[in-house]
């Protein structure tokens, strides 16, 4: 029983920490995309690793301060969705999703190439540049304090109030952008582009303009990620990472503004209970060693999360949240 | 090819006794793949302050070898007017090594002998375009059947992917585990993958087209499939890349221009083989016009008497049973992965997409472009981003010609 409840303690810090950020924001910016303007991206993750990057590269390659580094990944990321959008916007939906993989996957090869490696650090990435940042904090970064239970160091602590802080402020430019006439005509989009054409709207700057915006949310979570961890890895931005933010969204609810929010926080806290109930049972020899090794449960996670997104769109494609009605599932 | 070599390490691993005895030495070959060994180069061995240690000449295998005195930096230089012609140092005639302690320290000097650079640029052009055609034939392989299960079902599956992995990883277990040949065991991976593509089709894709879900919702819905089943295979198979048991010793075989082994050399022509026979079933058999006629419009098709399931449920195995082949082949070349098929997903949409999205012959030509494009483009970039290439290509095809080659316009919406 102790151990179920050190399960659960370890899995509610896993749903308020940093990589609960992460996928809410990268959740934030699909639901952007595909939940509002029905967008199919599937490169969320790129725009999160030049986010991260942009930072890493700027103050540890280039001398530049922090903040000029956000800059930079957030620049970086609107390069990315135009290069994106101007193609492909203007296709059917499927080629937008095989462009945005195909761009997320090369980018990361080209980033952990050889021939990369004097700016990005190749395969084993850069560190050492959130130092500014972490000063910023109002309380002592080296200790360790309590919450809820669980042990959180100063400096998680305060990635964890900047991160949700930026949650919270990018909530808040959701609910009022689609309350706005931008969204109602982003909406129309996603329901029929032609009627939408016919009023005289230029569909496909809309359309660009959600995935600039969707983008600029996914460099925000890998800016959190990267420093939340305090180091940017090309391999840690693989695609399965976009993934995870879809079955997010989806459990959540698209188009709805909290969706992303609570998706993300319940895919990583069942995520990481699932972890360690499972460690514990096959420490405790319940599971059969020859069944399950400790090493395989780092790779059931992306099992549940592909099962559970196939059982989420089939049986309730709009998740907790969401109206099915406004859930967009036909392709055009 | 080209390659030069002083093959010191190989030297010290023919005569390691020579080298315990003596203490600390340093040793090479001189030799290039044209030339073959070079006899009777004068190699000078000297400290870094000039004292000169020996001087020897190579022997008729190309070997040098000086004893030196104390571990510490010695300096080797070679004659370059003693080489033969047409082959001339590719760097410095001298090269400071260092000798550690009861070491014999190999000492390349690099050697060009005119097959590489500008001369020789044609032929390792024309090696990488038939290891491109290789490559290219084997996407095609895996790609005629995404391109006919979009045409015919509108689906864009992700999943494809897994099923090349599910075919080579199926045939690696008969052929290692099992210890059953690559043949028999590659034509159980086939029938295999023809039952797991069924097994898609019967177990997910028909009650979904039920159900009436749209395809935007199928496409995520391969996506979970495609995590759920990569991840899956990670879990039994492993993280770790293995070789078949068979064929993996041979020697590349000089066809004047290009090399080759034997494998690739059957590999490219089972590719075409099979290629040719699936372009012969779709254009003369029943059910190849009948898979042609669903892929144009489903519902004439349907209304003209043909069994829509039927077609698709044998697009469905024909498709797992060429993407099990392929496996098998991209297994042969590059070993076997769990990740393997996602890998090659990419570079097959990008193939389908460039021969036009639901054409099978669209899928060919599409995909041997690719496999082209992404081997000679390791003429002007680095190896380790050939498949960058290959994707930048994806998305430079959709800004100009986003119907592809041989798609019609209509349908891209």
């Amino acid at each position: 029983m102790g151990e179920l409840l050190d399960a659960f303690q370890i899995a509610l810090k896993a749903a308020l920490g940093f990589q609960a950020i992460f996928f809410a924001l990268l959740a934030i910016g699909i639901n952007v995309q595909f939940g509002y303007t029905g967008l199919l991206n599937f490169g969320q993750i790129a725009f999160a690793m030049l986010g991260g990057f942009g930072i890493a590269i700027s103050v540890t390659q280039w001398g530049l301060p922090f903040w000029v580094g956000v800059l930079v990944g957030l620049a970086a990321a609107v390069v990315l969705a135009l290069l994106l959008g101007l193609p492909t916007l203007r296709l059917r939906a499927d080629y937008l999703a095989i462009a945005t993989i195909a761009a997320a996957e090369g980018l990361r090869l080209l980033f952990r190439s050889v021939s990369a490696t004097p700016v990005t650090g190749g395969t084993r990435g850069l560190a050492a540049f959130n130092r500014d940042f972490v000063a910023l904090a109002p309380w002592e970064t080296s200790k360790r304090y309590t919450l809820l239970g669980t042990s959180w160091s100063g400096a998680e602590l305060w990635v964890g109030l900047v991160g949700w802080t930026i949650v919270a402020l990018s909530c808040v430019l959701v609910f009022l952008l689609m309350r706005s006439p931008w969204g109602r005509v982003v909406k129309s989009v996603r329901e029929d582009e032609d009627a939408v054409r016919s009023l005289g709207k230029n569909v496909y700057v809309y359309k660009m303009q959600a995935l600039v915006l969707g983008g600029v949310f996914g460099a925000l979570g890998g800016m959190v990620y990267a420093v939340g961890t305090g180091s940017a890895i090309p391999d840690q931005y693989q695609n399965a990472g976009t993934f995870l933010a879809y079955a997010a969204l989806i459990l959540g609810g698209a188009a709805r503004v909290l969706g992303p929010v609570v998706g993300a926080m319940l895919l990583l806290f069942i995520l990481q209970f699932a972890d360690t109930g499972l460690r514990t049972l096959i420490n405790n020899g319940v599971i059969p060693e020859g069944l399950l090794t400790a090493t395989d449960v780092a790779a059931i996670r992306f099992v549940l999360v592909g099962i559970g997104l196939m059982l989420l769109l089939v049986f309730r494609p709009q998740g907790i949240f969401g109206d099915r009605r406004e859930v967009m599932l036909d392709a055009r | 090819m080209l390659l030069v070599l002083a093959f010191g390490l190989g030297l010290a691993a023919f005569t390691p006794g020579v080298a315990q005895a003596a203490g600390e030495a340093v040793a090479g070959t001189l030799q290039t793949s044209k030339s073959g060994p070079i006899e009777g180069v004068e190699v000078v061995v000297e400290t870094p302050d000039g004292d000169e240690i020996d001087t020897v000449k190579t022997d008729e295998n190309g070997r040098w070898s000086v004893d030196v005195p104390a571990p510490g930096d010695y300096v080797v230089s070679i004659d370059p007017d003693d080489l033969p012609d047409g082959v001339t140092l590719s760097g410095e005639p001298a090269r400071t090594v260092t000798v550690a302690e009861g070491r014999r320290q190999p000492v390349n000097l690099g050697l060009e002998d005119g097959s590489r650079g500008a001369g020789g640029g044609g032929v390792r052009a024309v090696q990488l375009l038939v290891d491109g055609l290789r490559f290219g034939l084997l996407i095609a392989m895996c790609a005629v059947g995404l391109s006919l299960i979009f045409g015919t079902t509108g689906l864009t599956n992700f999943a494809h992917g897994e099923l090349v992995t599910i075919g080579a990883i199926i045939a690696w277990y008969i052929n290692v585990e099992g210890g059953v040949p690559l043949i028999p065991a590659t034509i159980i991976a086939m029938i295999a993958g023809a039952g797991v593509g069924a097994l898609n089709e019967l177990g997910i894709w028909r009650p979904l087209r039920a159900r009436g879900t749209g395809l935007v919702a199928a496409l995520v819905v391969s996506i979970g499939l495609s995590l759920a089943l990569r991840y899956l295979i990670l879990i039994v198979y492993g993280g770790r890349s293995n070789p078949y048991a068979d064929y993996q010793s041979q020697r590349a075989v000089d066809y004047g221009l290009f090399n080759l082994t034997n494998r690739a050399l059957f590999s490219i022509l089972i590719s075409i083989v099979v290629l040719v026979l699936v372009a012969l079933m779709l254009q003369r058999t029943k059910i190849g016009k009948a898979m042609r006629a669903v892929a144009d419009n489903r519902d004439l098709a349907a209304s003209s008497g043909i069994n829509v399931n039927r077609v698709v449920m044998v697009v469905w195995m024909m498709g797992g049973s060429l993407a099990a082949l392929g496996g098998v082949l991209l297994g042969l070349s590059d070993q076997v992965q769990w990740d393997m098929g996602f890998r090659l997903l990419l570079l097959m949409f990008a193939g389908v997409t460039l021969g036009g999205l639901g054409t099978a012959y669209g899928a060919l030509v599409g995909s041997l472009v690719v496999g082209v494009f992404v081997q000679m483009s390791t003429l002007v970039i680095p190896d380790d981003m050939k498949y960058v290439g290959g994707l930048l290509l994806l998305i430079v095809i959709l800004v100009i010609r986003p119907q592809g080659i041989l798609g019609s316009r209509a349908r891209i919406g």
